[in-house]
């Protein structure tokens, strides 16, 4: 890169068959990624998923076991760290303890012999809206502020690719919430590209434009946030990024349209196009908050709609917005739903016996075949364990 | 009711704060009784030695309270190059010293962090020198650099050094004496500091476009300057005032005595107490203002 001059704007990255493997693992599999100039990109994953380690080779603080990184068209892969147009806003925030805030942002100005740099420093300090602490160490700052310092001082240096490394991991809810808007905005503003590494689903669904889910070295699948949400295609993905209600069983007919699987003794249809796979053994799939809680069994059992039941109440959980009943139906396990909370508290309580229905269309099938689907819902229930992000979480629990 | 217990803490607070400064003050005790008794009261005795008086018709060595502020400036003036050549092979060996041990500190501190088994080793061989005899060792070294010995000999055999050259005696052989006796003084508090550094902060560094060296010059350095301090302080001050290396009996000559050299010969030699001493106070005195400046210089408030 040129010494003194700014990227013009974001630059593209580009991963060809990058495979990383310490003494005794491997952390990434033969990864090929596309970021395209200007996207907002989130790496979403459990810990140890390999997220982390892809973000620290594009940065270059790792090397490659094989494999090429493209950096807006220039293969970088054999340079040093401090020689790529990229800055990193470190989950740690590794500010300089020994400098001021000030001199903090105009390090990577001074570096590269950009003119006036305290100048573009308090500029860029103007940005976070700290501009007045300029002259403080970062110890004497509060931990959101220094994220903001380090969010300034990567930003500053106008890299073609700004790296996030969980920045926001340290920060409580409410000062996370502000500041991923403020990423966003800040985002929007300069133009930059954005690779975001976060564990949390949220937080990649609400800055994103596109997020790939990582699991066990591997990109699970990835799209916008709405695309992976509504249609995911592995068991991990459908329980990493929200929840899922699951249901195994045998295809039993499979038109253009509709496909029907018979899952204990119940008949479950959803549309063809939503369904990669439409033979033999097949898990399907549908969101919590799709059902629908009947507590009489439908009348006549219309077309369009998949009915399960009778099942019986064995938990209900009030978290204020919504409601989340949990139903166990014999030979299918537990279903989960989430309803609104339209009337005042639970409609039901723990013993009712009660249906459960949604629209065809809300269905979808998985890619997954019944022994990666297990596995899969297997690896999301422990990352949610690990990193206590479970979708959501219940205020109170309510049993009669 | 919350308030009231929030309220009652001050209160209950005060005799807590006493019993501890109490407990504090018997802790301190054996310190503060040790230092009166084996620092201050030689020091004072010292200082009124600085100023006796030989008593007329004496004999050598007798010696009389008085007030001679000449025995100062005699001996300022007498002793002048032995002071400077003190301090400057004291400074010598220290910036020598650091540059050797900040590259082995920064090996055992910081690239093999992921093995401890490694760091004990090493550092178990920094400190070996220390399991034999100070003296032994310096005599020692004194036999590998004498005429006779395997160096002058093999470098007199590759006409490197002419036929009459001798290491022994010479400012190198003080110098590198110096250095050798201190390099565990400079390495362990610099192992200590960099033990504990972050490299979180040198990857910011080569995130942020600065080259290795410059990483290093503007990270790392400003990181590891309390154990530079430290380290760099406690080879200066015993090396200033060392007699052991500069003298004949060891590596030195007559050519390289040091100040710790004049005060050894006018104690144990020339019983010219009043000489040695005042001497004693002269080095203690310019040693803390340099090392007055030195900390000052190297700012304790730049270090976080």
């Amino acid at each position: 890169m040129a010494a003194g001059t700014f990227a013009e704007k974001g630059a593209d990255l580009e991963l060809v068959g990058i495979t990383k493997t310490f003494p005794g693992f491997t952390a990434i599999r033969s990864l090929d990624l596309f970021i395209p100039a200007g996207s907002f990109f989130a790496l979403l994953g459990p810990s140890g998923c390999g997220k982390t380690t892809t973000l620290r080779l594009v940065a270059g603080l790792e090397e490659p076991t094989a494999g090429r990184i493209v950096i807006g068209g220039k293969d970088v892969t054999s340079t040093k760290s401090f020689q790529r147009p990229v800055n990193t806003v470190f989950q740690s925030y590794a500010l300089f303890p020994h400098m001021s805030v000030l001199e903090n942002v105009a390090f990577g100005l001074r570096r590269r012999g950009i003119a006036s740099p305290l100048e573009k420093a308090h500029e860029a300090l103007r940005l976070v809206e700290l501009d007045h602490l300029a002259a403080r160490r970062p110890a004497q700052l509060s931990g959101g502020q220094q994220q903001r310092v380090a969010l300034a001082r990567a930003v500053v240096n106008r890299p073609a690719l700004l790296l996030l490394d969980e920045p926001l991991g340290a920060l409580d809810l409410k000062l996370r919430r502000q500041m991923q808007l403020e990423l966003k905005d800040i985002q929007t503003e300069v133009g930059l590209t954005f690779l975001h590494v976060t564990h949390d689903q949220e937080e990649a669904m609400t800055m994103a434009d596109t997020i790939a889910v990582m699991n066990r070295g591997e990109i699970e699948q990835m799209g916008a946030p709405e695309e992976l949400y509504e249609l995911p295609r592995t068991a991990f993905v459908a329980n990493f990024l929200g929840q899922s209600n699951l249901f195994t069983g045998e295809v039993v007919s499979s038109t253009p349209d509709a496909l029907t699987v018979a899952s204990a003794g119940q008949q479950l249809v959803i549309p063809s196009a939503r369904a990669p796979r439409r033979s033999g053994t097949v898990t399907v799939g549908v969101r919590p908050e799709k059902l629908l809680l009947l507590t009489a069994p439908p009348a006549a059992p219309s077309s369009g709609v998949n009915v399960l039941g009778p099942g019986r109440v064995i938990d209900v959980s009030f978290s204020g917005v919504s409601t989340q009943y949990t139903i166990a139906v014999p030979g299918i396990g537990d279903v989960i739903v989430f309803a609104q909370n339209m009337v005042f508290g639970p409609v039901v309580h723990v013993g009712a016996e009660v249906w459960v229905s949604w629209n065809v269309e809300h269905g979808f099938g998985l890619e997954d075949s019944p022994a990666e689907a297990a596995a899969g819902v297997a690896d999301a229930a422990s990352a949610a364990g690990a990193d206590g992000d479970v979708a959501t979480s219940a205020l109170t629990t309510v049993k009669a | 009711m919350a308030f009231s217990a929030f309220a009652s803490t001050p209160a209950a607070a005060g005799p807590v704060v006493r019993r501890r400064s109490w407990i504090a003050l018997v802790l301190l005790l054996p310190g503060i009784l040790y230092l009166l008794l084996f620092f201050i009261t030689p020091l004072i005795s010292l200082v009124f030695t600085s100023f006796q008086q030989p008593v007329i018709n004496g004999d050598i060595g007798q010696y009389s309270a008085g007030f001679q502020w000449s025995n100062y400036t005699d001996s300022v003036v007498q002793y002048l190059p032995l002071i400077l050549r003190a301090f400057g092979y004291a400074l010598l060996a220290t910036l020598l010293a650091l540059v050797i041990s900040y590259p082995l500190a920064y090996f055992i501190g910081v690239k093999v962090r992921g093995f401890p088994l490694v760091q004990s080793l090493l550092l178990t061989l920094v400190i070996a020198p220390f399991f034999i005899s100070f003296l032994l060792r310096t005599l020692a070294w004194k036999q590998i650099m004498s005429d006779e010995g395997p160096i002058v000999v093999g470098l007199k055999a590759l006409s490197i050094f002419p036929s009459d050259g001798h290491i022994t005696g010479t400012p190198f052989a003080v110098i590198f004496g110096l250095t050798y006796n201190f390099i565990p003084f400079m390495t362990l508090p610099l192992y200590a500091t960099l033990e504990r550094l972050d490299v979180r902060f040198i990857e910011a560094g080569n995130d942020l476009y600065a080259s290795p060296f410059t990483t290093f010059r503007k990270i790392t350095v400003p990181l590891s300057l309390p154990g530079i301090v430290s380290g760099t302080l406690l080879t200066f001050i015993p090396a200033a005032g060392d007699y052991i290396n500069a003298s004949g009996d060891f590596l030195g000559s007559a050519q390289t005595s040091m100040v710790g050299n004049a005060i050894e010969s006018n104690f144990l030699v020339t019983q010219n107490y009043p000489v040695a001493a005042a001497l004693s106070i002269v080095l203690m005195a310019v040693i803390l203002i340099i090392v007055g400046f030195y900390v000052r210089r190297a700012g304790t408030e730049d270090l976080i």
